[in-house]
């Protein structure tokens, strides 16, 4: 019995939810950028399968079920970028050309301390996403020869410290305009950052998550050629 | 649009970039030109709001969650991590600044220029 529980995958699919489920009431309580659901839950699964001694495979047989999600997930963000169209139609030129600064700025200058450190090809390949959004630098770092789930923790890595030091950045860098403020935002740390941009402003936030998107498109024609 | 019907119209659509792909000389993520696809649709207006938005409610608002699997993945290669751990935090975490500063420039730059235009209308 105990066998068929283990290999079914249900078991992925039940631990996820619940995983997700306290990751999020974690962080509802504490209200703390570092207690994001993800990586409150992901904890929580790692702690989970080494206790029980369940491989990672075996989980893995319901969490593809979850896994396959992403593309349908990252189209449908087309719609986000359509209920801006107006935002971004007025300010077009200065979020599109700021979005492929930054995105060249984050591609190379990820590259070049890559180089500097020696690290290995599969890591820098899954550092090179790091500012995008987590659907979009999964699939970059997938075709570019990177591992999945080490692309996902330098996403957060960049998030979090976006979400954490956005207004500083602000003030360090003399950025009063909004508008510079929220794709600035979006162009470093993604939705992470989106979250926190949407508590400076409303014009912020959509900015920043209008950004997303064109810094994720970007980055994937961009990362073509390295 | 019944949420089934939606679920429908955008897997097939993400099955049919999966296709286009695999059939290009380059290596282009297939989920990127999905939505790239989806919002030519919507801005040539073949396919609506109505038609995609409880299946976007659900997936998208619950986005993070979808990355759980891949995301618990980082055990399996744990050991090839270790000796690498603190270059690789420190590169994702300087960089991020950076970044910040690059397109918060480029943009106040192009905003300023554009608020003088509309100035002089």
């Amino acid at each position: 019995m105990i066998e068929t529980i283990l290999t079914s995958p249900l078991l992925g699919l039940t631990l996820s939810c619940l995983a997700w489920c306290v990751g999020l009431w974690v962080q509802k309580k504490t209200k703390l950028i570092l207690c994001n659901p993800l990586i409150i839950a992901v904890i929580l699964v790692v702690i989970v399968l080494n206790v029980f001694h369940i491989p990672f495979q075996d989980f893995n047989l319901g969490g593809e079920f979850i896994t396959l999600m992403l593309g349908p997930v990252t189209a449908l963000l087309a719609l986000n970028i359509y209920q801006q169209r107006a935002l971004l139609g007025r300010y077009f030129l200065p979020v599109v050309v700021g979005c492929l600064a930054g995105s060249l700025a984050s591609v190379g200058s990820v590259l070049l301390l890559c180089r500097l450190l020696t690290l290995e090809e599969a890591i820098t390949a899954s550092l090179m996403p790091k500012s995008v959004t987590t659907a979009i630098a999964v699939a970059i770092a997938g075709s570019g020869g990177g591992v999945e789930s080490l692309a996902i923790a330098a996403v957060m890595v960049a998030g979090v410290t976006g979400a954490l030091f956005a207004p500083m950045f602000a003030r360090l860098f003399h950025i009063t305009d909004p508008v510079a403020q929220g794709v600035a935002i979006g162009a470093c740390s993604h939705a992470l950052g989106t979250t926190r941009a949407m508590e400076i402003g409303q014009l912020q936030g959509a900015m920043s998550s209008i950004a997303i998107c064109i810094c994720g498109l970007i980055t994937s024609v961009i990362t073509l050629f390295t | 649009m019944g949420v089934m019907a939606q679920l429908a119209l955008v897997f097939g659509l993400c099955l049919a970039c999966e296709g286009v792909s695999a059939a290009l000389p380059f290596p282009f993520p297939a989920s990127v030109l999905s939505m790239i696809i989806l919002l030519g649709l919507l801005l040539s207006g073949v396919v609506k709001e109505k038609h995609i938005d409880k299946a976007a409610a659900f997936l998208v608002g619950n986005m993070a969650f979808f990355f759980l699997p891949s995301c618990a993945g980082i055990v399996e290669y744990w050991e090839a991590l270790v000796p690498v751990l603190l270059p690789f935090f420190l590169v994702a975490f300087i960089t991020t600044p950076l970044v910040y500063a690059v397109t918060g420039w480029t943009v106040s730059l192009l905003m300023g220029r554009k608020r003088k235009e509309e100035g002089h209308d």
